[in-house]
């Protein structure tokens, strides 16, 4: 049964290691993608370079598909798999912020781990910021922090909170996504003018 | 004063231009399967902004144990063993490891500031600063970022998740007309 480590006493060392080995996955992955640059990133936001949207949906609605069937196929229990709590208030002042920093900074934490990677030297000061951020954070929010840990309730997913099964949310996702990818063609081509000449 | 990254390479074993990216669908495929991975392995999604929680904790530590370890943001971090040596900070350690060699082997290594066209270096890292800043409060209160909540929620149908990611992209394609200059 899965998760491997839900169903097997791993050692903190054999732990660590398949963590590392699936970081290296995540970064060659995200490297790959383009994902290591921060023109390309923030492309997504002019409309001339979809490709933030189309990995990740891609991402998302395989991770998604994989799950479910794996779910009803009996091979992983969903009970065992870690999700973050919900506070709708905080995910959606918080998402905002997030969005600004994202197009104003032109990366994400994980995309700047990725060109810090790639010698740049605009993520190394991203970086720094996520640092001073979590440092003004922990100084002067902590008090916000508490109100959203206290106010976040456990495990509030689309099929828990409709009542309509994991299978049809899988099937909207790939019809959306099909959908999207038809769409993203036609705004690549409208928007290319807007692709600066480097 | 424009900045172009391609006139700062690396000195790099072969010379040869820059491959091509993956195609994007194929890339999201392949990072669905690292996500799926996690989960199935370690019951976890990927994640990246508890790296740097971890790392600042980890600091406020060195600086002051007891006031790091009184204060509710920083002690999350500090309540179970060595603070870096836990899922997330490996996670992104994997990550740096893995985009380096990939950056390296696919002609991408570059040195050098990324913005568009108009910007002048220090302009584009002042605003790389700012954004970070941002970006890690936005990450705090949301309680993840592309990575743990957009990426990995959505995968699970978190109901927060998909709330965080719509307001991720409005205020994106908002802040993003507001900022055109930085990147057009």
């Amino acid at each position: 049964m899965l998760p491997l480590a839900s169903s097997v006493e791993l050692a903190t060392g054999t732990f660590l290691l398949l963590t590392l080995v699936g970081g290296v996955a995540f970064g060659v992955v995200l490297e790959r993608a383009g994902f290591g640059s921060g023109c390309k990133l923030t492309a997504v936001f002019y409309g001339y370079d979809m490709s933030v949207v189309k990995v990740m949906f891609t991402a998302i609605v395989t991770a998604m598909a994989g799950l479910w069937l794996l779910a009803s196929i009996g091979v992983i229990d969903m009970q065992e798999i870690y999700i973050v709590p919900t506070n709708y208030t905080a995910q959606l002042v918080g998402g905002l912020v997030f969005g600004a920093g994202f197009v104003i900074g032109g990366y994400c934490p994980g995309t700047a781990v990725v060109a810090c990677a790639a010698g740049r030297t605009d993520a190394w000061v991203f970086a720094l910021g996520i640092l001073a951020g979590i440092a003004f954070y922990a100084w002067f929010m902590s008090g916000v922090e508490q109100w959203i840990r206290a106010n976040a309730i456990d495990d509030v997913t689309l099929p828990s909170l409709t009542g309509i099964a994991a299978g049809w949310w899988v099937a909207l996702f790939v019809f959306l996504l099909a959908l999207a990818a038809w769409g993203m063609g036609i705004a690549e081509r409208a928007f290319a003018r807007l692709k600066p000449v480097r | 004063m424009a900045t172009s990254i391609a006139d700062r390479r690396v000195v790099h074993p072969v010379e040869r231009p820059a491959q091509p990216y993956w195609n994007p669908y194929l890339a999201g495929f392949a990072l669905g399967l690292v996500l799926l991975g996690g989960y199935l392995l370690l019951g976890r999604g990927l994640g990246a902004t508890g790296a740097f929680s971890a790392l600042a904790a980890w600091v406020a530590s060195l600086v002051s144990p007891e006031s790091a370890a009184a204060n509710p943001v920083h002690a999350r971090y500090l309540d179970h063993g060595p603070p870096l040596l836990d899922y997330v900070p490996i996670l992104v350690l994997g990550t740096l490891i893995g985009g380096g060699v990939s950056a390296w082997l696919a002609g991408r290594m570059r040195l050098g500031v990324e913005s568009g066209p108009g910007v002048s270096r220090g302009a584009r890292l002042a605003l790389a600063f700012a954004g970070g800043i941002l970006a890690a409060i936005g990450a705090k209160i949301a309680l993840g970022c592309t990575s743990g909540q957009a990426l990995s929620g959505a995968a699970v149908l978190n109901a927060g998740s998909l709330v965080f990611m719509g307001a991720v992209f409005a205020s994106g394609y908002l802040v993003a007309f507001l900022f055109r200059k930085e990147w057009l």
